[in-house]
């Protein structure tokens, strides 16, 4: 049933708009290149996957958009990233600005050590709100969306570190959510929870895809069938660059691959 | 295989045996010192010993300037070793890129730690107290003990900070936090009690030190308290040296006692410092 709404928003995905685009884009680590010449088009309001084995670079290719990178020292990118049709790495582009507007959530809950109030208020301090009301409306309202205010209403103010891992992981899609970004990059957010948080995660993906481009990174076939709309397909070379083998919607990809390596990845004969 | 098992089993059983007599052997002289300070010095403590000013060149009275001196020297220490020692190694860990400038600043404070204390002493007396016109004062020795401190909080500084998991920073600048933001408000805080830790041992550390403060302004016998940092000050080791070495006559109890209360000082603030790192460990195993 899950795949079939997935499939029923092929066609949508073809109309919408572009909110993140890559051309011939290289990422050098000093001097060990970690990929090559990827160039492609990520839709708005659509759930985009990155698939592929360990090592491939999808986590270096989904930090290229938020620019968490740069933190890396020895870093260098070559070509182009916009997003709405800025190049994010132009010199007058402040990485800071440019992570409000593009949010990440990580392969391990990492909640900061302090209570859930302050966990989800933490971005809109930093960025300004003073007012106690119209935090306390943001965190409610964020948590909402995450599909954790019911679990943890009564317990806002203790320690985020107690909640369970599942629980965990939306309060870090909440503590995201409540900077109002337009994208959302996710890097293996499931890897670290059982089936069931697993599930409940993507049903929240599914639900914030309509406000908010999502873009995926997972090691789980059957989670990138389930969710996404679009699929690119990371291989490395010989190298151990990464290079993009295949893109396109997740039903062409999934059922139709156009290369051979792909079809041999997502039938699991290597991987 | 019989006669092979009985030799195995006697060389284990020295192995222990010499393990544990070297074990022991380490610690008698601390419980020596300590019970033989206690035994000699608890008599001679007393209201009077603690609150009452010198007299007699020490031989009677109490030693309460030199206690306050202490306490003086080491909060004078600490506010200038522990801003600077925390900021430094903020930069060292947060924002210096691995070159030239960064070795060899990491080397000098390693080095820092290994330079005898009345080495410090001399370049306090050279810079604070000629250089400056600071005097000999409380002022001077609490800058030449501060820059002995230094070593001492920048390396638990940064060893406080780099345990801060890379997770908790990504986390915030990932929703676009800056990065001081990052540091002020999630890397700092959880590196709290390491940074404290770090700061108290080397306030104690002060409290014990004898030979740099002798150069730079602390007194054998003043008749009251130091009114303002310019003043001249006692200290309890200073005091411990002078009255155990240089005063014909001095009861042994007395010196016992000075012992004592300086001992106090010191292990206390080992104490604290040991409860504030185990209250942190427990508190992160907690939550």
């Amino acid at each position: 049933m899950k795949m079939n709404s997935v499939l029923s928003n092929e066609k949508p995905i073809v109309q919408s708009q572009t909110k993140l685009k890559t051309g011939e884009v290289n990422l050098y680590y000093g001097s060990f290149q970690a990929l090559r010449n990827i160039s492609l088009e990520i839709p708005e309001h659509a759930i985009t996957a990155i698939i592929g084995p360990s090592g491939c670079g999808k986590s270096s290719f989904l930090r290229l958009f938020n620019r968490m990178n740069d933190l890396i020292t020895g870093v260098r990118v070559e070509g182009m990233v916009e997003l709405d049709g800025i190049p994010i790495y132009d010199k007058n582009i402040d990485a800071v600005e440019l992570r409000k507007r593009v949010g990440m959530v990580f392969q391990k809950p990492n909640p900061f050590p302090m209570s859930v109030f302050e966990n989800v208020a933490f971005g809109p301090r930093r960025h300004g709100k003073r007012n106690l009301g119209e935090l306390e409306d943001i965190v409610e309202r964020s948590l909402h969306q995450a599909a954790l205010w019911d679990e943890v209403k009564d317990k806002i103010g203790q320690s985020a570190l107690a909640l369970s891992g599942g629980q965990q992981q939306r309060l870090c899609i909440a503590r995201v959510l409540a900077v109002e970004p337009e994208v959302i990059l996710m890097d293996e957010p499931c890897s670290a929870l059982d089936p069931v948080a697993t599930l409940k995660i993507e049903d929240l993906m599914r639900s914030l895809a309509q406000e908010y481009s999502i873009v995926i990174v997972t090691h789980n076939m059957q989670q990138a069938t389930r969710v996404s709309d679009m699929a690119a397909f990371l291989m490395m070379e010989e190298d151990r660059a990464g290079v993009l083998v295949e893109y396109g919607t997740t039903s062409e990809i999934f059922t139709n691959p156009k290369d051979k390596r792909t079809e041999d990845y997502i039938t699991g004969r290597f991987g | 295989m019989k006669a092979g098992a009985l030799k195995r089993q006697l060389s284990q059983r020295t192995a222990f045996g010499l393990l544990i007599t070297a074990t022991i052997i380490a610690i008698v002289p601390v419980l020596v010192i300590a019970l033989e300070i206690i035994g000699n010095g608890a008599g001679s403590i007393s209201w009077d010993f603690l609150t009452q000013v010198p007299s007699q060149a020490g031989k009677s009275g109490g030693i309460l300037p030199a206690i306050i001196g202490t306490f003086y020297l080491m909060l004078g220490t600490i506010i200038f070793a522990l801003p600077l020692g925390v900021m430094a190694g903020i930069y060292l860990t947060e924002y210096a890129k691995d070159n030239w400038f960064t070795r060899s600043v990491n080397l000098s404070i390693v080095n820092l730690a290994g330079v005898p204390s009345i080495v410090y002493g001399l370049f306090g007396l050279g810079v604070f107290v000629l250089l400056f016109h600071f005097g000999m004062s409380l002022l001077s020795a609490s800058l030449t003990l501060a820059c002995q401190a230094l070593a001492m909080t920048v390396t638990t500084a940064r060893e406080a900070i780099l345990t801060v998991p890379r997770e908790y920073r990504e986390g915030s600048l990932a929703i676009g936090a800056t990065r001081w933001q990052t540091i002020r408000h999630v890397v700092l805080p959880q590196a709290l009690p390491g940074i404290i830790t770090g700061a108290v041992l080397a306030m104690s550390r002060a409290a014990g030190e004898t030979a740099p403060i002798l150069v730079v302004g602390a007194a054998f016998l003043l008749p009251g308290l130091p009114q303002s940092p310019f003043d001249q000050f006692m200290a309890l080791p200073y005091h411990l040296y002078t009255v155990a070495a240089h005063v014909p006559g001095m009861p042994k109890s007395t010196i016992w006692g000075v012992a004592l209360v300086l001992l106090i000082v010191v292990l206390s603030f080992n104490v604290l410092a040991t409860f504030i790192r185990l209250k942190a460990r427990q508190r992160r195993l907690n939550a």
